[in-house]
């Protein structure tokens, strides 16, 4: 590995200051899984890291009446052990505790999941259906951001040189929702996602109708994607395999996938329905309902 | 567990004492090869070649020694200049020790992605890993050859303009550029097949994947002043570490004494050198001890896997379902150099079967990946997965039950083998019918697609050299050496044998695995041959110390030594029933009568008795995104005696868990210009915890006539049938025939849909 | 040329330990390399196998993924503080009783993973064990071993008083 300067700032301001300093010679630290297994294959040589961790911001978890707000460096193991995160934001538990594996989510963080930006990673599509915002601070100032939009293409993100990811925000779930994520895998366990799938539901009083559907797709392009128009053709429909088969289908019409070391592209094309349609059954059984089959 | 006919009840052979090296283990105690720090010592790192196919224009290292920290950097042509030279490597088997020497360490060209080609020393890693960045290799980069059929037309890349065929067992000749190829004959194959009901013929594919210890390659060299090279390494085989360092490096063998540190799997891939023939010379060059260590990727890229094949397979039958003929080609990819292990696998193809006519064609074919070495029962999983593929093939197009099939055709005692020697004493027949009564075998499938699956192999292990040193001591406890390293407790199996034949407790026998300096030449631990073969060796010594034993008891009581006798533990006077002496109060006597006593033996049967093994596995197939969810694995093996059952029940779940990653996930996966893509474990995908079910084992006992304990070797068979099964176990679940491995997910995805499209 | 040399103290099972370290040594390379703590082992150095698991602050985590800066006033438990003295965890024990291990070099990382799991969970099912050590990966036992030593060291301790 290459020799680098190493910062721990106890406060934002200090962070900010060292952003501004040192632009993209520096990355910042929050578990390491991927910065540092970058570093030591030469990907990546940053001059200067910085630990984030020591910023008490950057690893809170905070559940108040307007919803979560969790720390960018805050570890994915922190997340699934709190009981009432747990409770509130299921989909968010799927995410974090498949990121890797045990030992890995005992660092690694979701912040730092969607600051890699990889169109396979597996928090951001569970961020995206569940309206998650990046609150985003530099010595200029602070700006947020819909998760949506945060990620631009392959390791690409928003943020500028002298910018980082402070925190995420996630509304309260609405009433009779639910939300779930899933992933295709070869293994049991570990593996980069071959395609992931993340569902937000919200039903009516009955729970035999979708009020509103979000959806999003991942490791089927450039970055994870919001596929809006899946989720709206299904708005207002009956709760049954029908509905939720046809918004599997147009998932899979909008998935834009490669073929890789991982998948084919025929291969993602067919899990992208079946990930969209499971994520589906999952959040609707979360939100009270069942997939009837008429 | 079943005890064969006239089977004694031994006293410590069959119990399960503890392991002596479990604590040292489990406190993280135990010193494996990278656990070696020495004064002074530096740390080397290797610059590996990008190309699959170049010629080496030219190496300039000048920045790379000018970097501060660097106390060397060495190329190819730093090493003697050896000539072809084919020395024996183990029974029948022989390598060429300048292919060896340059797949260490590449001269003119380099044959694959990953072939070492420079390689630096620091005082540390970093530094020496920065000292690589700093070496310019101009390559001309030549057309790759990645395919079998490629390698095999006529206008092929070649990859050497001479070179020695292989023999791996059996001799190859060259019959192509890039190919040494063998023939097996029993019988006339083509008579049966003229004479046959049913002919079936079919395709297979597997291909090349690593043996995946966790523990990576390590070594560590100290060269002293008086020239003695010194080596702590990671092998199962330090004896033939020593030979290959001596030879590669023009070193007397008398002046290389290497030492085998604990060892973190080899099953195959640690029985020859790698780095140490870099880290000898810096240790030499910097008068410094010099340790050198292999990354994830190095290993992936630049040690031994385990070949990719192209098989065919040719079966005659009769309508009854007694096989009548079988016409095989194996085509192996052997790598960068010959002498793959197409040929055990042609040895064990058909061996279990009676089948009286046969021929078997085989092809070591060399092309630009590592040279393919061994991984548990070499070559043997590849055309188990034909075979048993094909079986089931013929049992369900005859409507006969896959296990009676087999029933009808199994191998017994006295059925000639396609090499034309007839089987020895085996339990083919017992073992298939112990699956037929298990529970597994009639229990309900449960699951969306379940279906179930069924596979049956031999495989004959290793005899060759061991030695063993025994010692009484005057208070009781007894030294046991063994030339051959410890894989996963045969120290232990090989102490228990000790045990029984002196009649006294295990608890009073402690044993070392010593240098090289410090007992006789022993081959490696490979071929399942510790157990069973240096067990032999064992035996012999504890006869010849008892024998010594005797003739001081004659002494003590003063009478012929003819009259006393030993059995059940206890030095007898077969006249005068008062005089008894346990061998403890034996060794006691020792001082007194001359001192303690030490004997050596060395000993090198033939072979170690064939193992016969069987697996049944459940399956549940989701038909959406082609996974195969295993929920039930039962495997049969019959292990001739087993010394420590849950020793062996450990070996049989290992090469399980091995087969399975085999059959469904683990694959080296190539770009066209041939660089390795999945180089780390992320992607190089082995079993996890959460991929595999409990696996049960049922042990068998059809004492090998050979040892004299019944004992057969265990290790390797329990990784052959796997894929088999588990091919047999979808074809049963959704109808689909896999003839390619691995069965990964997609794979078995797009036949599904082929067979719904109606294709 | 700069020196990147930094003074860092830490705790290691129970002991403060100061040391001398560039950043760009993880914490894997810390503990063997100049503490000489050598029970945590090098699998792979990308987070990928378990091997060089030790418990951080509380929690289980691959040390290769962990930079040597990083254990300021943090508190490391390694392989080499399971047993008590001579005393044997009763994960050890269990691992020895029920032959859960063969080459042993992936063992110290999944006592220690095995550990971790034992504190948050008390009496995990055997699925839940698979799940938690589906990052340890071992080549030569096929984990049935494993699980059932887990499971019944699992036992043992809650049984204590």
């Amino acid at each position: 590995m290459h020799n680098f300067d190493f910062k721990k700032p106890s406060s934002v301001t200090e962070l900010t200051a060292m952003m501004t300093s040192y632009g993209r010679n520096a990355r910042l630290l929050a578990g390491g899984t991927d910065l540092i297994v970058g570093m030591r294959s030469g990907n990546l040589r940053p001059a200067v890291v910085i630990d984030a961790k020591k910023i008490p911001t950057m690893v809170e978890i905070q559940l108040e009446k307007d919803g979560l707000t969790l720390g960018a460096a805050t570890s994915c193991r922190r997340i699934w052990e709190n009981r009432q995160v747990a409770n509130m934001y299921p989909a968010l538990i799927d995410s974090a505790s498949l990121i890797g594996g045990t030992s890995i989510q005992g660092r690694a963080s979701v912040g730092g999941n969607l600051c890699n930006a990889s169109p396979s990673a597996d928090s951001v599509p569970t961020l995206i259906v569940m309206r998650a915002v990046a609150t985003i601070v530099s010595s200029r100032g602070t700006r947020t951001l819909p998760v949506k939009d945060f990620c631009l293409g392959p390791r690409k993100n928003v943020l500028a040189d002298d910018e980082l990811l402070l925190q995420l925000h996630l509304p309260p779930p609405p009433k009779h929702s639910g939300g779930a994520f899933n992933r295709f895998i070869p293994r049991n366990e570990m593996d980069i996602a071959v395609v992931n799938a993340a569902a937000e539901v919200e039903l009516d009083s009955s729970h035999t109708r979708f009020v509103d559907v979000r959806i999003a797709i991942g490791a089927v392009a450039p970055t994870p994607l919001f596929v809006s128009e899946a989720g709206n053709a299904i708005k207002n429909k009956p709760v049954n395999r029908e509905t939720i088969d046809h918004a599997g289908d147009i998932a899979m019409s909008c998935a834009k996938p490669i073929s890789d070391l991982r998948g084919t592209a025929d291969q993602r094309r067919d899990l992208t329905r079946i990930m969209t349609i499971r994520a589906l059954e999952r959040a609707v059984r979360r939100a009270g309902g069942t997939v009837t089959d008429d | 567990m079943k005890h064969a006919e006239g089977q004694i009840d031994f006293k410590v052979i069959g119990t399960t004492p503890e392991r002596p090296d479990g604590i040292e283990k489990v406190t993280g105690r135990a010193r494996f090869a990278d656990d070696i720090y020495l004064p002074r010592m530096l740390f080397g790192k290797i610059l590996r070649s990008p190309h699959a196919h170049a010629i080496i224009k030219n190496i300039d290292t000048s920045k790379a020694r000018a970097l501060p920290g660097v106390h060397g950097v060495l190329t190819g042509g730093d090493f003697p200049q050896l000539e072809s030279t084919v020395i024996p490597h183990g029974g029948a088997s022989t390598i060429d020790i300048r292919d060896l020497a340059e797949n260490c360490i590449a001269r003119d060209k380099t044959l694959y992605d990953g072939h070492a080609v420079a390689a630096a020393v620091a005082d540390n890693y970093h530094i020496a890993e920065q000292a690589l960045e700093l070496i310019e290799v101009d390559y001309e980069i030549l057309e790759p050859v990645l395919e079998i059929e490629d390698a095999l037309k006529d206008d092929a890349p070649v990859l050497h303009e001479t070179f020695s065929p292989g023999r791996f067992i059996l001799q190859t000749e060259k019959s192509h550029s890039n190919a040494g190829s063998f023939k097996l004959k029993l019988g006339d194959a083509d008579r049966a097949f003229q004479n046959a009901d049913h002919v079936l013929e079919e395709n297979f594919q597997t291909r090349c994947l690593h043996q995946g210890y966790i523990e990576p390659h390590s070594v560590t060299v100290e060269w002293s002043h008086n020239d003695i090279m010194s080596v702590w390494t990671s092998t199962q085989g330090h004896f033939a570490i020593r030979e290959q360092l001596a030879f590669i490096l023009r070193h007397p063998l008398n002046k290389v004494k290497v030492t085998p540190m604990e060892i973190g799997g080899g099953f195959g891939g640690k029985d020859q050198v790698y780095i140490e023939p870099i880290a000898a010379m810096f240790a030499k060059k910097t008068g410094r001890p010099v340790k050198i260590a292999m990354s994830r990727a190095d290993m992936l890229r630049g040690t031994g896997p385990s070949p990719g094949a192209n098989i065919r397979v040719k079966l005659a039958a009769k309508k009854d379902g007694t096989l009548l003929g079988a016409d095989l080609t194996l085509a192996y990819e052997a790598g960068a150099y010959p002498g793959g292990p197409v040929t055990s696998a042609a040895l064990q193809a058909t061996a279990r079967y009676n089948i009286p006519d046969q021929q078997i064609l085989g092809h070591d074919v060399l092309l630009n990946k590592p040279k393919m070495k061994q991984y548990r029962a070499p070559g043997g999983l590849p055309v188990n997965f034909a075979m048993e593929s094909m079986l089931d093939i013929l049992a369900r197009k005859l409507e006969l039950d896959p296990l009676e099939l087999r029933l009808t055709n199994a191998m017994v005692t006295g059925d000639r083998m396609i090499t034309g020697i007839p089987c020895q004493k085996i339990g083919g027949k017992e073992l298939l019918k112990a699956v037929q009564t298990h529970p597994h075998f009639t229990s309900p499938l449960t699951g969306r697609n379940p279906g179930r699956g069924l596979a049956y192999a031999m495989w004959f292990g290793a005899g060759m050299t061991s030695s063993a040193v025994l010692t009484a001591n005057p208070d009781g406890s007894v030294k046991l050496s063994v030339g051959t390293p410890d894989l996963s407790g045969t120290r232990m199996t090989l102490a228990m044998q000790a045990a029984e034949a002196l009649g006294i407790a295990v608890s009073s026998i402690s044993v070392s695995i010593p240098d090289t300096d410090s007992i006789a030449f022993s081959f490696m631990a490979v071929g399942s041959r510790t157990t069973h073969s240096t067990g032999l060796a064992v035996y012999e010594a504890a006869q010849q110390l008892l024998r010594q034993m005797t003739e001081r008891a004659a002494l003590y009581w003063d009478v012929d030594e003819t009259d006393v006798t030993f059995s059940d533990g206890v030095f007898n006077h077969q006249k005068d029933s008062t005089l008894t002496l346990t061998f403890t109060e034996m060794a006691h006597l020792l001082e007194k009568l001359g001192g303690p006593i030490t004997v050596q033996s060395s000993v090198t049967p033939k072979s170690n008795g064939a193992q016969l093994t069987a697996h049944l596995v459940d399956i549940d197939v989701d038909t959406e995104t082609g996974k195969i969810e295993i929920q039930r694995y039962t495997a049969f093996q019959d292990v001739g005696k087993a010394i420590h059952p849950d020793y062996v029940s450990g070996q049989m779940q290992g090469g399980v868990a091995q087969g399975v990653g085999w059959a469904l996930s683990e694959a080296y996966q190539y770009d066209e210009a041939g660089h390795l893509l999945n180089t780390t474990l992320l992607d190089y995908r082995m079993p996890t915890s959460l991929d595999l079910p409990d696996i049960e084992t049922v042990i068998l006992e059809t004492p090998n006539p050979n040892h004299p304990f019944g004992v057969r070797g265990v290790g390797e068979s329990s990784i052959m049938p796997p894929a088999g099964a588990l091919a047999n176990a979808l074809y049963d679940a959704v109808g689909i025939r896999m003839t390619a491995l691995p069965m990964t997910p997609g794979a078995v995805l797009e036949k599904l849909k082929k067979k719904q499209r109606g294709s | 040329m700069t020196d990147y040399s930094t003074r860092i103290t830490t705790v290691i099972n129970g002991q403060e330990e100061t040391f001398f370290c560039e950043p760009r040594e993880s914490l894997l390379e810390i503990l063997r390399d100049r503490l000489q703590l050598t029970g945590t082992k090098e699998g792979c150095n990308d987070g990928n196998c378990g091997a060089c698991i030790v418990i951080l602050d509380g929690v289980s985590v691959n040390s290769c993924c962990v930079l040597g800066v990083e254990a300021e006033n943090a508190s490391i438990e390694t392989i080499e503080g399971l047993a008590d003295g001579d005393s044997l965890h009763p994960l050890q024990q269990a691992f020895i009783r029920e032959t859960a291990l063969q080459c042993g070099y992936c063992t110290p990382g999944l006592l220690m993973a095995a550990k971790d799991l034992l504190a948050h969970e008390p009496l995990p099912s055997n699925e839940r064990i698979r799940l938690w050590l589906a990052n340890n990966l071992c080549r030569c036992t096929g984990y049935t071993r494993i699980i059932k030593a887990v499971a019944q060291a699992a036992k043992e301790l809650h049984q204590k008083p």
